[in-house]
């Protein structure tokens, strides 16, 4: 489990003046789930493609399994599958004759090529519409037959480029699900990018926040919620009654407490320390009925966007894409408050 | 090693089940036998004269308005190559399926020599296949067996073709890999076509004339000059080297290919070429052929390779 099997050291990638990605070091070890998070243009893409040796990264190495990502890629390639985002198929070939060509390219043939087959359809739940033209599969069913088609060489590592990018709900649950079972049954590395917040949350064993080729937050989720509030950003949900301009003074008047925020009806407590039990014994005794008490923090949509602000700090200038993807976050963050 | 193997069946398999190569040999196959049936009523009149070599006259003699085989797989040859070559690598990459193509344990450049592979093969197959229908159909109808010497030149005609067609495919894999749009690349390719084919010849007259004007008595010395700079220039296009090189195989009546001035021919007797004479007139076609097919798919070689996988 404490093994490393891909370990990344300093690996840059520029193309002409712009750097994808600038400087990378990253360990992950077996059997882990590593989400790669970040926007669109992050360098995402990139990273994986030097991870593969299809792209000559500018400087430093990437090892996967003791091999050099770059001058042993073939080596490598024969235990990690790659999941593209908007994964293709030969369209005038059945799903079952894609994987046959995929088994074959990795050298299996005869009774095991038509084993595995068999095995992974029924396992990815395409055994029923194996016999269709790829052509005519829905993008839900391409990306369950790209499980399929990754696995056909048994690999060790798993790398998915936006794996829940387009696909419904439902489809959703089972993929997440897959991707668990995979990793936790089959013991294989995965090594997730994406930029879908929620889903990742969901199975990973830890995250890396990656903004322009940088990355700027790595560790579990737990992990990265305890460094944003060491930072001495603490933000207490509050909603009470009566809430009246007094409540806000005598909230504003406690000890470490920074100012007072409204947000969807809900009073925000910003201090720069853990102030959850001052604050209950001060309410209960000025006669508040407390309604709803919550520490910011500890969910990813949260770290991600305060992450970024925090990038956003360092590089100046945003390009817009920047700018509509941390508000898209800011919006799925009120939208999950407003429901509450 | 494996990888290419598995890669040639696959892209060859494409080819053989694709509508377009079935369309492509129809087409062939028809304008063929429009030709056979031309040549089949003309061929009496030959046979009444020399009476030589009429089995290679069913490959280079047409009807009174169908022009024959060999200027037909001229014209339509380059077609099935480009046919067969512009979307190869371009359609991977709008399908998604070159990433996960390579990020297969393959090297990468087995997938392009898998596919100039597969392409030759099919190419291989269509010819022979066509020649072998026309001489099958060619022997039923007239009845006179091909001499060993005629089976020869046939097969180096074929073979010729061959070569000729894979240099049409060469270039549109080029195309396909320098274009990301399948229709650009078919157009490039086509266009190509068509210039080499129909409107070279009337460029290599112009500039000839422009640079050796023939017009006065000083045009009389340029005569020479200006014949051999046309040549010359008509030889950058495959279409006028597999037309020399087609006509002198075919016809062993053909002694020589460029100028002759009268003194050469003095005291010569007329008489046919041996076939291994022949081969060694057009022996620089053959070379050159090959040599533009290389550069093509060498072309289409670097640029593969250097190319960034992601769309």
């Amino acid at each position: 489990m404490e093994e490393t099997i891909i370990k990344i050291e300093g690996l840059t990638k520029r193309y002409g003046s712009i750097t994808a990605v600038d400087g990378l070091f990253l360990e992950i070890r077996r059997g882990e789930v590593f989400g790669l998070l970040g926007p669109n243009g992050a360098g995402k893409t990139t990273t994986t493609l030097m991870l593969l040796g299809l792209t000559e990264p500018t400087a430093g190495t990437a090892f996967i399994g003791g091999c050099d990502c770059t001058r042993n890629s073939l080596q490598v390639k024969k235990i990690t599958g790659y999941l593209p985002d908007n994964v293709g198929f030969y369209p005038d070939m059945t799903g079952r004759e894609n994987l046959r060509f995929t088994g074959r390219l990795n050298g299996l043939g005869g009774e095991a090529l038509e084993k595995r087959i068999e095995e992974l359809l029924k396992k990815v739940g395409m055994w029923e519409a194996a016999d269709r033209k790829a052509g005519t599969y829905s993008r839900g069913m391409k990306q369950r037959l790209g499980i399929a088609d990754v696995l056909m060489k048994d690999p060790q590592v798993i790398i998915m480029d936006e794996p829940t990018l387009g696909i419904d709900p439902e489809g959703m649950r089972e993929l997440l699900g897959l991707i668990h079972r995979l990793a936790k049954e089959d013991k294989r590395t995965i090594l997730i990018s994406s930029h879908q917040l929620h889903q990742i949350q969901q199975i990973c064993d830890r995250v890396g926040i990656f903004v322009k080729g940088k990355l700027i937050a790595c560790g579990s989720i737990n992990d990265l919620a305890v460094q944003l509030r060491s930072g001495g950003n603490y933000v207490l949900e509050l909603e009470a009654w009566p809430c009246d301009r007094a409540l806000e003074r005598l909230l504003a008047g406690m000890e470490g407490v920074k100012r007072i925020t409204q947000e969807n009806g809900m009073l925000l407590v910003h201090s720069d320390r853990d102030c959850h039990t001052a604050v209950i014994t001060a309410l209960l005794t000025n006669g508040y009925d407390l309604r709803l008490l919550r520490q910011r923090g500890g969910d990813l949509d949260e770290i991600y966007s305060k992450y970024f602000e925090m990038a956003g700090e360092q590089y100046d200038g945003y390009t817009d894409k920047r700018k509509t993807f941390r508000d898209g976050i800011r919006n799925a963050v009120k939208a999950k408050i407003g429901k509450r | 090693m494996h990888g290419l193997l598995v890669l040639f069946r696959k892209e060859l398999t494409d080819h053989l089940k694709s509508t377009r190569f079935l369309l492509i040999l129809a087409l062939l196959t028809l304008t063929s036998m429009a030709s056979l049936y031309g040549a089949l009523g003309s061929v009496r009149d030959a046979a009444s004269g020399s009476g030589e070599f009429i089995f290679l006259s069913l490959f280079t003699t047409g009807g009174s308005s169908v022009p024959s085989i060999s200027t037909f797989l001229a014209f339509l040859g380059p077609l099935a190559g480009i046919v067969m070559g512009f979307d190869c690598v371009n359609r991977e990459r709008a399908l998604g399926t070159l990433n996960r193509l390579t990020s297969q344990p393959i090297y990468r450049d087995a997938i392009i020599n898998g596919k100039f592979m597969a392409g030759f093969a099919a190419i291989f197959m269509m010819v022979f296949s066509l020649g072998i229908l026309v001489s099958a159909i060619g022997l039923l109808a007239i009845g006179l067996p091909p001499s060993a010497e005629e089976v020869l030149r046939i097969a180096a005609f074929l073979l010729f073709t061959v070569f000729y067609i894979s240099f049409w495919l060469g270039l549109s894999i080029l195309f396909s890999v320098l274009w990301r749009h399948a229709a650009t690349a078919a157009l490039a390719g086509i266009s190509i076509w068509i210039f080499l084919s129909f409107f070279m010849s009337m460029v290599a007259g112009a500039v000839a004339d422009m640079v050796y004007p023939t017009e006065g008595i000083e045009g009389m010395f340029h005569l020479a000059d200006n014949y051999n700079l046309q040549l010359g220039l008509n030889r950058i296009s495959p279409y006028y080297l597999f037309g020399e090189a087609a006509a002198t195989i075919l016809n062993p009546n053909v002694r020589s290919i460029g100028v002759i001035t009268n003194s050469q021919l003095s005291g010569a007797i007329a008489g046919y070429l041996p076939f291994g004479q022949s081969l060694l007139l057009v022996w620089p076609h053959l070379v050159c052929m090959v040599a533009l097919t290389a550069v093509c798919f060498a072309l289409a070689y670097i640029g593969f390779m250097r190319q960034e996988i992601r769309a």
